[in-house]
């Protein structure tokens, strides 16, 4: 492995962490609002979020693309915001993989909250807990299961995405050259060894993770809500 | 029940001073209210409540007593349970307004609602709803951490003491059977030292043995207890065993509202077209014959013979008298097996449930009975209003 190949591997996990705790921050209140709310706008919303799972990565890299350029909106305002462009940044990387993540990680946290009987709820705020008091107490601690699978899918799927990385991250290493297009990079020069390591961490890291995450799963049981 | 260590000594003052205190807390909010300062803040109960929803509409306007146990009774879908949750304010589409012991706590005239949080009220459910993440000690802190200190009446050894729950602390809710599960829930909601205890059939998941194991202690809740308590029951039995008070609904409507005895003593509620018909009366223990193993039970206007209870002289014991174990007599039967024969002035005769019987109001020197005879007899003996007659009481139900 060259010095390139560890930084591709070092900004994959850069970036993935960084996402990683982004989505959790973004979507906790997203997925707290789908698995409560009986607004009319929740089918909506929901498919909006859904949107990555079924996309073409290079069809949400494209639109991302438009939006993020010099001309697009989300442009014009980074620009007037003085913070420059977006696109072929590690900062553009972050943005697309948290649209690109997002439903990895709202649907088990969802999921997850729509599990919590709203009698507990109800019966947190007879005892005195406020609402945020009981998201702390009550929600959160029985989310935890929630929470871990979608923090460990969320980081994952960053890891392993492609197509997206392309559109707006381009191949700049150190900035925005992550395993996956380190590895198609070695491929086109023919460098199957290099390829071999990059792509067999990844085997093996994807491999881990489910593992994990299954195995706990069934470990699990019984921690249900009752 | 009467023995229990418990029921005597320190615990009685567990809540005593809710009261007082609220008195003194009323004063406070009646103040800042500012605009309708002029009335008085009234011990007791207002309640006024309308929610719309498909297919059911509540409507009550209520004034409660402000102590003692008041039950909520009414059929699955009288809107019992509705009318609990908006005192506790988790039914936000209800209109009204609602002052408890002199703070209020909800009045849409004025914009005032104030979130289930931050009323102070206990709430029991019908499923006890613990925890699952926190241990018995865990949920039971849960309130009791959320009130400042100074506000604390109801010690954690106090309520784990009054529930027997003692053995569970460091156990999980799933380790519970349904019956603690229930105590627990009840000594949670009694830790945040509420100003009113609210509870949605808190014995209805349970089995007869279960709730068996758990009227003792709410019977204890109600002895020791200063605080209303809003008791919704479909139940009967748990009414007449716990309440002081009874509030029926039916429809979303209230049908009829007052103190248990003259309540369950009514001819024109559907209580009295059931089988289970019959008046509650309180009698005091006054007298243990060990020869013929009987207890005398004096109420105003007479006394009974039942068999000899284990209670001590001058307490009191509450019994059925139901309405098809009375029987009448235009004189005073000798040679009968009836032991229990009491004078009493007839005050009314409706139809019964079945076209073949009536009922016959009575009052025994000021405690009222009400017995079911057949239309023939009542023909038979004249029966009107005013009529002295005696009535045979075959059989008196102990409750507790």
């Amino acid at each position: 492995m060259t010095p390139e190949d560890w930084s591709a591997v070092r900004l994959t996990a850069q970036l993935a962490g960084l996402t990683t705790v982004l989505l959790l921050i973004v979507g906790t209140p997203v997925a707290w609002w789908l698995a409560r709310t009986r607004s009319r706008l929740k089918p909506l919303v929901a498919s909006v979020v859904a949107m990555p799972l079924v996309l073409p990565p290079s069809v949400m890299g494209f639109y991302l693309l438009l939006l993020m350029g010099p001309q697009g909106p989300v442009g014009q305002m980074t620009q007037a915001l003085g913070l420059g462009r977006l696109p072929f940044s590690f900062a553009g990387l972050v943005v697309a993989s948290v649209i690109y993540s997002m439903p990895f990680v709202v649907q088990p946290l969802q999921q997850a909250f729509e599990a919590i009987p709203e009698r507990l709820l109800e019966a947190s705020a007879t005892l005195r807990a406020g609402p945020l008091d009981r998201f702390f107490s009550v929600v959160l601690p029985l989310a935890r299961p929630g929470f871990l699978t979608a923090s460990v899918l969320g980081f994952a799927h960053t890891v392993g995405e492609f197509g997206v990385v392309l559109m707006i991250g381009g191949n700049i290493p150190d900035k925005t050259r992550v395993v996956s297009v380190a590895i198609y990079d070695h491929v086109e020069a023919l460098e199957y060894a290099q390829a071999h390591w990059l792509s067999g961490g990844m085997l093996v890291f994807s491999f881990v993770v489910l593992l994990t995450l299954y195995g706990r799963r069934r470990g699990n049981v019984g921690g249900g809500v009752g | 029940m009467a023995d229990h260590p418990l029921a005597s000594g320190a615990s009685t003052a567990i809540v005593a001073s809710t009261v007082a205190t609220a008195a003194t807390a009323t004063s406070a909010t009646g103040a800042t209210g500012g605009a309708q300062g002029a009335t008085p803040p009234a011990a007791g109960i207002e309640a006024r409540f309308a929610v719309d929803y498909a297919g059911f509409r509540l409507d009550v306007d209520l004034r409660l007593p402000g102590r003692g146990v008041t039950a909520l009774f009414g059929h699955s879908g009288s809107g019992k349970t509705t009318l609990l949750r908006c005192v506790a304010g988790l039914e936000p589409a209800a209109r009204g307004r609602l002052v408890v012991n002199g703070e209020c706590w909800q009045d849409d005239a004025r914009g005032i609602q104030v979130p289930t949080h931050r009323r102070e009220l206990g709430y029991v459910f019908q499923e006890a709803s613990l925890f699952p993440h926190l241990s018995v000690r865990r949920n039971l802190e849960f309130g009791l951490r959320r009130i400042p200190a100074a506000a604390r009446r109801v010690r954690l050894e106090h309520a784990v003491a009054l529930l027997g729950l003692e053995a569970l602390l460091e156990r999980m809710p799933d380790r519970l059977s349904g019956g603690e599960r229930q105590r627990v829930g009840m000594a949670r909601a009694l830790l945040t030292s509420p100003r009113i205890l609210l509870m949605d059939e808190p014995l209805a998941a349970l089995d007869h043995r279960r709730k068996q194991e758990i009227l003792p202690y709410l019977e204890r809740l109600h002895d020791e207890l200063d605080i209303p308590v809003l008791y919704v029951s479909h139940s009967p039995d748990e009414v007449v065993r716990l309440a002081d008070h009874v509030v029926m609904l039916g429809d979303g409507k209230v049908m009829a509202a007052g103190e248990l005895h003259a309540t369950m003593a009514r001819l024109d509620l559907p209580t009295a077209f059931t089988e289970d018909a019959g008046v509650v009366i309180d009698g005091v223990v006054a007298e243990h014959d060990d020869h013929d193993h009987l207890t005398r039970l004096d109420f105003p206007g007479g006394a009974v013979w039942v068999q000899r209870q284990p209670v001590a002289l001058g307490r009191r014991l509450r019994f059925r008298i139901h309405a098809r174990d009375v029987s009448l007599a235009d004189h005073r039967v000798e040679g009968t097996s009836i032991q229990n024969l009491l004078p009493a002035t007839v005050t009314e005769v409706v139809g019964a449930d079945s076209p073949a019987h009536v009922l016959v109001g009575l009052d025994a020197g000021g405690t009222a009975l009400i017995a079911r005879i057949t239309r023939r007899a009542a023909e038979q003996l004249v029966l009107r209003p005013g009529r002295r007659m005696w009535a045979q009481i075959k059989s008196v139900a102990l409750l507790g």
